[in-house]
């Protein structure tokens, strides 16, 4: 990880202007980030704006939400309003943001530790009331923030500093978790897929009501190096190899699905959403919709 | 017109909160203070403003932060073991500068101790339980009348300060029921909005006075917001000295330099006391019947009654060592003001502990007890 | 040393959960407190059952503020279960009143203190008088307050009556107000 405590003032770091076009996006004074070179963050940020863009969303109207570890890092460096919360509580943050204003598009951007571990009650919670917010969750498999230690989706028999030994629990299926508990859309790639991605990602953002999308990617730092995956480029590789489309799937046994990476989108339905439910009873109850800013008036 | 009610102090708590301009609960149920989240379930959404039930009370204070940062005053209730789940974020309200209302209506601890029964064991949690330096306001009810005046108060200070005030309530004042007077008109604190253009706004700057105004997400501000140690723009710089205590010492100060507009207690026949009984919330209403008591019967006692539990009153209490032999805090656990009382009273006075615990208010007869083997 | 010195006159009403003890408490507060405009305080207590546990209140009324809000020695101890008849009785002041439920309470076992402390004792059996007058027995708590008014005369007849008619469920005033007066005729 790189150093961003120098970065006291507005700096004009714009080296990568004319090759990113998402570059207008950045805080451009906080760059370069932290991420390690060869981490699928980059990745993830490019296909969220490019699924972003693709929505026809209002980027004024976006603020982003996280919670801690290295994905959790990704609102600082985007130019909107963003909130950086305390560990796994990201969505629980987002909950209150959104319903104080349904106007906000709230995005919420948390990993496997942050989202599955410590904040696993929050995530089937707001899975449960489909409340719309867009939950881009980074599966890294590994710790990163903290140097590497197991996660809860990192597969049996993987090694970390704190399974020297391999893994020996059993990992979340992510996706099965958050359809179960009830979002309305719950989508899977890897970087190896950016195209799909961020066309899920716009899917996910147009979808009234919970959004899940996970996104399998490579900590060459951490994941990789213990786990004789040596460089980015073998991570990705090994994710195109083992990932197989959620129609293929369907046909195939679990024996055949083993280790695979099922890639795809797996709910994409109409449920009433939270926070319009709340509107409705204060339209009902005192006539009109849900009060705005109003800590500014009364 | 004034309007008079025989209600619970929660419900005056709640009530208190609407007419402060509360327009966001989230919370968690917790015996005894539920009475508060059923009041607002009602309420809040015929002012328009919206109540939740979230899914334990780390996830509460969550969404009253979050709402809060969308421009809306915004609450939550609890008791101790709600209280100590709230911890980790009552630090990253103080950190990122969000003001909010924490109601603590406190019973019998540790643990899951006595849900039905009053105690006071959370006096340290509020000012020591998140991790780190930080000063907290509480503000401690002991009347129906008061647990709605405070409310109010605790909104007022918590927009103008920017951090989460907490009202340390009580089972006591929570459930007992007395006629209150709603005002005519109340007085809040509105937030305040920047007047910078955007681009020259910083958001976290280290002003004289120690608290900037708060643009709400939406207004274009394009703030970021983070429990990491920032600079002026919001930005994490964790590993520069003289950031964080820069920051640090301006977060503190904001509450320390301002500390004769937000403390408050009473005095009452201190002038001429031998003794001087302390107390805060619901245990004053031992101390004041004591008192009466006691001077009915010629005692030379007075009371102080100590409504900001923090910032605590130091510079009143250490005037007041000076005048007095013995003072003596009254409390519902085993000591913990008391300690305070002994470092600010310096050797100047003596300090005593009259300590009850198992639930019940102290009693009058037995605290003056205490006060005939002093004299 | 007297434990009061104004005129603070102290009622606790003991039973079980679910008599509506605590309302009948409510009522009695709030009937001195904003329609007599004396000063009361109201006070609960419960254990963890939601039904049959204990369950207690306390009134306090004056003509002053009240301070201590607790009872200390009550004037008037009214008993709805025998469980708190054993519990509170010993509390009661010399020449305290005691109201009891004949139906749910045998007094004698207490006899000696009654006799001692020259306790003034009623028998009103509440709740078979609701059960049979009213039809509900839910109403007991309310003819209790009826009992209590007469008796006590802390509280007028018109603010029991407004009392009732604030506190209780939309559309059950009528019957309450029965209750009440049904109550308030046995003595």
């Amino acid at each position: 990880m790189m150093d961003e405590n120098n970065k006291n003032t507005k700096s004009s770091f714009i080296t990568h202007e004319e090759k990113n076009p998402y570059i207008k996006y950045f805080r451009k004074d906080r760059l370069p980030t932290i991420f390690c070179s060869g981490c699928g963050i980059g990745i993830a940020i490019n296909s969220f704006l490019k699924g972003f863009e693709s929505s026809e969303l209002d980027f004024n109207n976006l603020s982003l939400v996280s919670g801690i570890g290295c994905s959790s890092r990704i609102p600082g460096y985007i130019n909107c309003d963003s909130l950086h919360t305390s560990h796994g509580r990201a969505l629980s943050f987002g909950t209150g943001l959104k319903i104080a204003n349904p106007d906000l598009d709230v995005v919420v951007f948390t990993g496997d530790g942050d989202a599955a571990a410590i904040g696993g009650n929050h995530l089937i919670h707001a899975a449960r009331r489909n409340i719309n917010l867009t939950v881009i969750c980074i599966n890294n498999n590994i710790y990163g923030m903290t140097g590497g230690q197991v996660s809860p989706t990192s597969p049996e028999g993987s090694l970390a500093t704190t399974a020297p030994y391999g893994s020996i629990d059993t990992p979340f299926d992510l996706v099965d978790l958050v359809a179960a508990a009830g979002a309305t859309f719950v989508g899977r790639w890897t970087t190896a897929h950016p195209l799909q991605l961020s066309k899920s990602i716009k899917n996910g953002l147009l979808n009234d009501g919970f959004s899940f999308i996970e996104i399998v990617s490579q900590c060459p730092t951490y994941y990789g190096r213990k786990n004789n995956l040596k460089t980015p480029v073998s991570m990705i590789k090994m994710f195109k190899e083992n990932s197989i489309n959620k129609r293929r799937a369907d046909t195939l046994s679990d024996e055949e699905l083993s280790a695979k990476i099922i890639v795809g989108e797996f709910v994409d339905k109409k449920r009433e959403e939270f926070s319009e439910k709340i509107e409705n009873l204060s339209y009902r109850e005192s006539g009109k919709d849900t009060i705005r800013k109003s800590a500014y008036v009364v | 017109m004034t309007k008079e009610l025989f209600i619970q102090g929660n419900e005056a708590c709640a009530r208190g909160a609407i007419e402060a301009g509360c327009r966001f609960f989230g919370g968690y149920p917790i015996t005894p203070s539920t009475e508060i989240a059923e009041y607002l379930s009602i309420a809040l959404p015929k002012v328009s403003g919206s109540f939740i039930q979230m899914e334990d009370e780390i996830s509460a204070i969550g969404s009253v932060i979050g709402a809060s940062w969308s421009g809306v005053k915004s609450m939550t209730a609890t008791s101790g073991p709600g209280f100590s789940l709230m911890q980790e974020n009552v630090g990253f309200a103080m950190m990122s500068e969000t003001p909010l209302v924490i109601v603590d209506v406190q019973r019998g601890s540790p643990s899951t101790g006595q849900p039905t029964m009053a105690g006071q064991g959370d006096v340290m949690q509020v000012r020591w339980g998140s991790h780190g330096d930080y000063e907290p306001i509480a503000i401690s009810p002991s009347s129906v009348q008061e647990f709605f005046d405070f409310t109010v108060r605790g909104f007022n200070l918590s927009e103008k300060y920017r951090v989460p005030v907490v009202i340390l309530a009580d089972e006591v004042i929570g459930h007992m029921r007395e006629r209150i007077l709603l005002p005519d008109k109340i007085e809040t604190f509105k937030r305040v909005q920047p007047n910078e253009d955007p681009k020259d706004f910083l958001p976290f700057k280290n002003v004289e006075n120690g608290t900037n105004p708060m643009p709400a997400f939406g207004d274009g501000y394009n703030i970021h917001v983070t429990g990491l140690t920032h600079n002026e723009l919001g930005y994490p710089t964790t590993i520069n000295p003289k950031v964080h205590s820069n920051l640090v010492k301006r977060l503190v100060n904001k509450i320390l330099k301002n500390r004769e507009d937000i403390v408050s207690c009473d005095f009452k026949y201190c002038d001429d006391a031998d003794v001087v009984l302390i107390g805060y919330g619901a245990p004053v209403r031992s101390i004041m019947e004591t008192v009466k008591i006691g001077r009915s019967n010629g005692l030379k006692i007075g009371y102080l009654k100590i409504n900001t539990t923090w910032p605590f009153p130091e510079d009143e209490i250490a005037k007041l060592a000076k005048n007095v032999d013995d003072l003596m805090v009254v409390e519902m656990n085993l000591g913990q003001m008391v300690h305070e009382l002994e470092r600010v009273a310096r050797g100047d006075a003596n300090v005593h502990l009259f300590s009850e615990i198992g639930g019940t208010l102290p009693k009058p007869k037995d605290i003056l007890n205490r006060i005939l083997d002093l004299i | 040393m007297g434990t009061g010195v104004d005129m603070t006159k102290e009622i606790k009403i003991g039973g079980f959960g679910g008599q509506g003890v605590i309302l009948s408490g409510v009522i009695i507060g709030k009937a001195a407190a904003l329609f007599d405009k004396k000063y009361s305080v109201q006070t609960q207590s419960y254990g963890p059952e939601a039904r049959g546990g204990a369950s207690k209140t306390e009134i306090l009324i004056s003509d002053e503020e009240i301070t201590y809000p607790k009872v200390q020695s009550p004037d008037i101890l009214v008993i709805m279960s025998h469980e708190a008849l054993l519990k509170y009785h010993t509390n009661l002041k010399e020449e305290g009143t005691l109201i009891v439920d004949p139906d749910l309470v045998h007094v004698g076992v207490i006899s000696d203190f009654i006799n001692k402390n020259k306790i003034d004792v009623y028998e009103a059996q509440v709740t078979k008088l609701a059960t049979e007058k009213i039809g509900l027995k839910i109403v007991a708590n309310i003819v209790m307050v009826g009992v209590i008014t007469k008796i006590t005369k802390l509280i007028s007849v018109n603010a029991a009556k407004k009392a009732i008619v604030n506190s209780v469920p939309k559309g059950t005033e009528d019957k309450n107000i029965s209750a009440f007066e049904l109550g308030y005729d046995i003595f």
